[in-house]
């Protein structure tokens, strides 16, 4: 039980660090360590505690609490969430209590110059894999790009396209 | 986000919208989750540490509490077969919200014509290589800045 705490605590706090942007970007590696590497559960599990961290209210990265809580119980959640969390808020709170000496600094806009096509290549890599991870039948595929089509044509609340994923599979049609 | 955007800027007033916009950015070249970092961020910058604390809590207590009880459901009644039928349609969803994303955001000006190389790149690496992330950005990320920076001589 404590090894599984220490390596969550380990993966998690190495995740905070090269975390660009938001949690989807990790969403490969993520997948990576919990599902090939270590085998704590599969990928449709994966999927699945991804969707219901989308579908609850709060940040994203609260995924990581739910697959802590999934491999070591409540403190599994607690150390996971204060791992993904503690390193880079660290980082943070340095950097914000000397901001002032970053405004209106170049290296700034040329390090997010840089960062923002990793970024996108890296949040379309989470989308392809965690497709894959959830849709296992043809109508599944047809949600999930209806789904996407829908975000990016309408200014429709996500939580109605969970909710209408919801019942598409409450019909077995999924 | 959007909604943090809301309160911090236009119900709190705590920041300016040029402020905001300042932050975030900030908040985007660091590693980690963007939302925990402005939290941090904004927190430090009206009372210090105790302040980053404050606002990282109020960010992550309710929520960490909601998400356990979901889970702690899901685990009890996910072998249903209706339940686990309808996650089986909510994560199909849940899958497309994803992809829209990368998708909204492969439309940024920072995307213009051989900067866009890197995203196929980070794309063919980490997903259908599975190169381990950390080391991927190790090589990636100095590569695409020092591009960038060229680019703009």
């Amino acid at each position: 039980m404590s090894g599984a705490l220490a390596q969550l605590a380990i993966d998690f706090s190495l995740l905070s660090l090269i975390t660009v942007g938001g949690v989807i970007t990790v969403l490969p590696e993520m997948h990576r360590n919990v599902v090939e590497v270590h085998g704590w559960m599969s990928g449709a599990e994966f999927a699945q505690l991804f969707a219901l961290a989308q579908a609850s209210p709060g940040p994203n990265i609260l995924v990581v609490s739910l697959i802590g809580w999934k491999v070591a119980g409540l403190a599994g959640a607690v150390v996971a969430t204060g791992a993904v969390c503690a390193p880079s808020s660290i980082l943070t709170y340095i950097v914000s209590s000397i901001w002032q000496r970053f405004r209106g600094n170049r290296w700034r806009e040329l390090i997010e110059d840089g960062l923002v096509p990793l970024t996108v290549g890296l949040m379309l890599a989470g989308g392809y894999l965690i497709t894959l991870a959830a849709d296992h039948s043809a109508l599944a595929f047809v949600i999930t790009a209806a789904a996407a089509g829908t975000v990016l044509a309408t200014r429709i609340h996500p939580l109605w396209l969970l909710a209408a994923g919801g019942m598409l599979g409450l019909a077995g049609w999924v | 986000m959007p909604w943090a955007r809301r309160m911090l800027v236009e119900e709190r007033r705590w920041l300016s919208d040029e402020e905001f916009s300042e932050a975030l950015s900030l908040c985007q070249v660091l590693p980690g989750p963007n939302i925990v970092n402005m939290a941090v961020c904004v927190g430090t910058r009206f009372r210090g540490a105790r302040g980053a604390i404050a606002a990282f809590m109020g960010l992550m207590c309710a929520p960490f509490a909601i998400i356990l009880v979901l889970g702690a459901l899901f685990t009890h009644y996910g072998d249903l077969p209706a339940i686990s039928a309808a996650f089986r349609g909510i994560s199909a969803a849940a899958a497309g919200l994803v992809v829209a994303m990368g998708l909204k955001m492969a439309s940024s000006r920072r995307m213009r014509s051989p900067m866009a190389l890197f995203a196929v790149a980070a794309f063919a690496g980490v997903a259908l290589l599975r190169m381990p992330l950390g080391w991927f950005l190790l090589i990636a990320a100095p590569i695409s800045v020092a591009a960038a920076a060229w680019r703009s001589r």
